[in-house]
């Protein structure tokens, strides 16, 4: 994790005035009819759930005995509003549909810096289970108080306290907090059950927000009905560097209904109806001049090598010219990634609502108290007085961080004087998304004559550091990178980067796992044999094979035409192995995944079926970067606008898909939105290479580029 | 401006529209059904799936005249007082989805195809979704998804 480049939010300090005062809390908490409010001060500096607040998880128990999960947290389909229900029920001693859980708004939930990194699971969780072993330890207080027996006498379960010695005395815990506001601070340290005795974590539960979205009921921020409200539709330009030379809105104004604003660079229109605002905007007249393009997809990757800043050193240990002299074989390779796009279902959407000094927002993001903080700010007005709430997120991966579109609709809001909706088209989705950068990374390598590993130099240009770092043991090595996932402060890149699903690791697990490959063969031995040599990271060393047990073939020296093929990570620690099956039509280019077997040890399990969930979820999605998505541009010039050229990943393309998850209690839940994603570049090169005993050196791997690399082979 | 008349889900309703307007924004913003949703607005995702008379259409790309007359069903239609459909059984027993955003589409058409094949092989589930999209992977449960629900509306019929 060290050196990591993080994602920051837009002010290095949130702005004091959107913390939320023990008092105001209160006052919330008595709106919604009491209960009790448990103060929870966590220490880790480590953790990213971090202050501004001085407490910072709540939870609610309320007279009708249920209990309210408070999260800054987002529900974008990775699954924590049933995995941090589960967890808080355990702790709870209550049944996991006596959970409610509220997310991602501004005003009721503790502050949080924003859902991504796989961090909910993790760190949120943890602080969760500790609020919530703390509320236990408070009913038990109570209860002694009330039963008067000693607190040790008695146990929780299913939402009451009871004498362990008469089990007829009992009290239920809503009895106990009768509604009222009840406020206990804990001091002295409570811990949270051992995983030995979760009885709900642990096992597989179905979603509990699957019945809402089988029946439509379900909302979404495109699916907030406000009185009044209006529809904007933007004004664009065709390209990022594009230069608005003229405009006529006189055709556009004469649609009726129509609200034609212009403020600035802010050219909307505006009507009851979306698709009537969209005609109005069709009708804008508008003249664009746009600058020669310096750079293309084709152009990137050198013109990245050119702008890189200057190096940063990861890790350095050994001395890499004493490396070299020991090798026996030596390695250079050049991989390279495109951009990609996020392309979630939902595209982004906000609604603002202001009413005098106060307002509310309804946005699809990941980052909820950011949206706060700027809309605030654009507004002029008091965090205190943004209330962002965050309904269902249709899938963000990493691309709703930056909140653009809520600006905009609160842009819109204040100068149309009524509630906006803006709710960008597939168009703007993939123009103003934040592509995963495209990256180039040079590795070089050496064997000696005893096939070890004795020097690994490896340059990451733009991907990002994490992942970066070897975990075989290679006596001498030196990682640098230049440039972030961000850019790293250059303007290399023609258009907005940023995080996407496994950020950084998607192009270094590709390179370092390749790499490793191409060192197996060269070496004369099996992947997993060359592999288990280098490694006594005993969690690395088991999930590689259990993964080859599922998998069930013996791995040999490739290329063996069978299409095998093997990656593993440590990502942040989630260990994951996967292996997979390819045919590759020579003739067509086309590669055919018929199957991926994926270990992964992810600490303790929260929800066994919701990790095996997001590890496929992972492998389907990884599919599409490695196989077809790429993004095409000239300038600032967005090429691939929807879904006909750029191809997501579909069900004829699913492989069979068989997951082990490796049962480590001892370690707490760690992230499992993420890990499975990254090994997907290496593992299918790897299988492709045993298939034809071609290499690919750039994703993702198209027929084209399969064709132009078998044609080069032979040649 | 003209009267378009059309059932939806089981009621009738008129309308003074701009008959050449698209079902999704009719649904979605005059009769507030949001279940319907917008995700490419060119026909190339399914998210915007309803049924037309029994048969899955893309509701991005069908002007409303064009089911004037006809019975309109979103996903807010399908269950029956409160008991969910087996489609939609299924997908909650499978956990067949995430972000839930394609859910509405993937079910109405899995709806259609079922009525259509009501016993169909995998590959011909996987064939007939082919074109209805999912960002989230979840493509292996809401096969399993179908494949149960089409077992369990057979059961449904014979009992």
């Amino acid at each position: 994790m060290k050196n990591e480049k993080y994602v920051k939010p837009p002010h290095p300090h949130p702005a004091i005035s959107s913390q939320m005062t023990r008092r105001e809390f209160l006052k919330r908490m008595g709106l919604l009819g009491g209960g009790i409010a448990v103060y929870v001060s966590v220490g880790d500096p480590s953790s990213w759930a971090q202050k501004p607040t001085d407490f910072n998880a709540f939870l609610r128990i309320g007279a009708d005995g249920r209990v309210t999960c408070f999260t800054g947290k987002i529900e974008m389909g990775q699954g924590v509003i049933t995995s941090l229900a589960q967890m808080l029920a355990d702790e709870l001693g209550v049944t996991l549909a006596s959970v409610d859980m509220v997310m991602g708004d501004t005003l009721l939930c503790p502050y949080d810096r924003g859902t991504f990194g796989s961090l909910s699971t993790k760190y949120f969780g943890a602080t969760l289970r500790q609020a919530a072993a703390e509320a236990r330890a408070v009913l038990i207080q109570m209860a002694a108080e009330k039963l008067r027996v000693p607190p040790q006498q008695l146990n929780i379960n299913n939402g009451q306290v009871i004498d362990s010695q008469n089990t007829n005395r009992s009290v239920p815990y809503a009895q106990l907090t009768e509604g009222k506001i009840i406020e206990r601070d804990l001091k002295q340290s409570v811990s949270p059950l051992p995983a030995s005795r979760h009885t709900i974590s642990g096992k597989a539960t179905g979603r509990i927000d699957a019945r809402q979205k089988v029946t439509g009921e379900a909302r979404f921020s495109g699916d907030i009905r406000l009185p009044g409200m209006m529809y904007a539709k933007i004004l664009r330009p065709p390209a990022h560097d594009a230069i608005l030379r003229s405009v006529n809105l006189e055709h556009a104004k004469k649609v009726s209904g129509v609200k034609v604003i212009r403020d600035g660079d802010l050219i909307a229109t505006l009507h009851k109806y979306p698709d009537e605002a969209q005609k109005a905007l069709d009708k804008i007249i508008v003249e664009w001049e746009q600058p020669e393009p310096k750079v293309d997809n084709r152009t990137i990757f050198d013109h990245l090598l050119h702008s890189a800043p200057p190096a940063e050193i990861i890790t350095q240990n050994g001395n890499i010219e004493t490396g070299r002299n020991l090798a026996a074989h030596t390695f250079e390779s050049l991989y390279l990634n495109h951009y990609v796009a996020h392309a979630p279902m939902e595209p982004h959407t906000a609604v603002v609502q202001i009413e005098g000094q106060k307002a509310t927002v309804w946005a699809s993001t990941q980052t909820p108290f950011w949206a706060q903080q700027e809309v605030a700010r654009k507004l002029g007005l008091a965090p205190r007085d943004v209330r962002v709430i965050t309904p269902f997120v249709g899938g963000g991966f990493g691309g709703k961080t930056r909140n653009q579109q809520v600006i905009e609709a609160a842009r819109l809001a204040r100068l149309a004087g009524k509630p906006v909706q803006v709710a960008w088209t597939r168009k703007e989705e993939f123009f103003y998304d934040t592509f995963r950068p495209a990256a180039v990374i040079k590795v070089r390598s050496g064997l000696d004559r005893d096939h070890r590993i004795v020097y690994w130099d490896y340059d990451n240009y733009f991907a990002g550091s994490r992942s970066s770092e070897p975990f075989y043991d290679i006596a001498n090595q030196r990682v640098a990178a230049r440039g972030g996932w961000m850019g790293g402060g250059s303007q290399a890149h023609p258009f907005a980067v940023g995080a996407w699903r496994g950020p950084g690791s998607n192009s270094n697990v590709f390179a370092m796992e390749s790499q490793i490959d191409i060192m197996a063969a060269a070496a004369g031995m099996d992947p997993l044999t060359f592999r288990l040599s280098h490694l006594t990271d005993k969690r690395m060393r088991i999930v590689l094979q259990a993964a080859a047990e599922k998998f069930g073939h013996r791995f040999a020296k490739a290329p063996t035409k069978r299409g095998f093929g093997m990656a593993c990570t440590d990502y942040k620690g989630t260990y994951v192995a996967t292996m997979a099956e390819v045919k590759v039509d020579e003739k067509s280019g086309v590669i055919g995944v018929q199957r991926v077997v994926c270990a992964q040890d992810t600490g303790e399990v929260i929800n066994p079926d919701g990790v095996r969930l997001q590890i496929e979820g992972c492998i389907i999605m990884g599919l599409g970067y490695v196989l077809r998505e790429e993004i095409r541009f000239r300038g600032g010039k967005i090429i691939d606008e929807n879904f006909d050229t750029y191809e997501l990943p579909r069900f004829s393309w699913l492989p069979k898909i068989e997951t082990v998850l490796v049962d480590n209690p001892a370690i707490p839940p760690q992230g499992c939105g993420e890990p499975a994603i990254t090994p997907m570049g290496a593992v299918i090169a790897n299988a492709v290479y045993d298939a034809i005993g071609v290499r690919l050196y750039e994703l993702p791997m198209t027929p084209a580029r399969i064709k132009k690399a078998i044609t080069k082979n032979s040649g | 401006m003209a009267t378009i008349q059309f059932k939806l889900n089981g009621k009738p309703v008129a309308l003074e529209v701009d008959e050449e307007r698209m079902l999704l924004w009719i649904l979605r913003t005059d009769l507030e059904l949001t279940g319907v949703k917008y995700g490419c607005g060119e026909g190339l995702c399914g998210a915007c799936t309803v049924l037309v008379n029994e048969e899955a259409v893309l509701s991005c790309q069908t002007p409303v005249k064009a089911v004037n007359g006809a019975e309109v069903v979103t996903v807010e239609g399908l269950a029956q007082n409160g008991k969910l459909h087996p489609i939609q059984q299924a997908f909650v027993y499978h956990d067949a989805l995430q972000c839930g955003f394609c859910t509405p589409g993937l079910i109405l058409k899995a709806y259609s195809f079922l009525a259509e094949n009501p016993q169909p092989t995998q590959d011909e589930i996987i064939a007939s979704m082919d074109d209805n999209l999912c960002r989230c992977g979840s493509h292996v449960r809401i096969v399993q998804a179908v494949q149960t629900a089409a077992k369990h509306m057979k059961e449904g019929k014979q009992g």
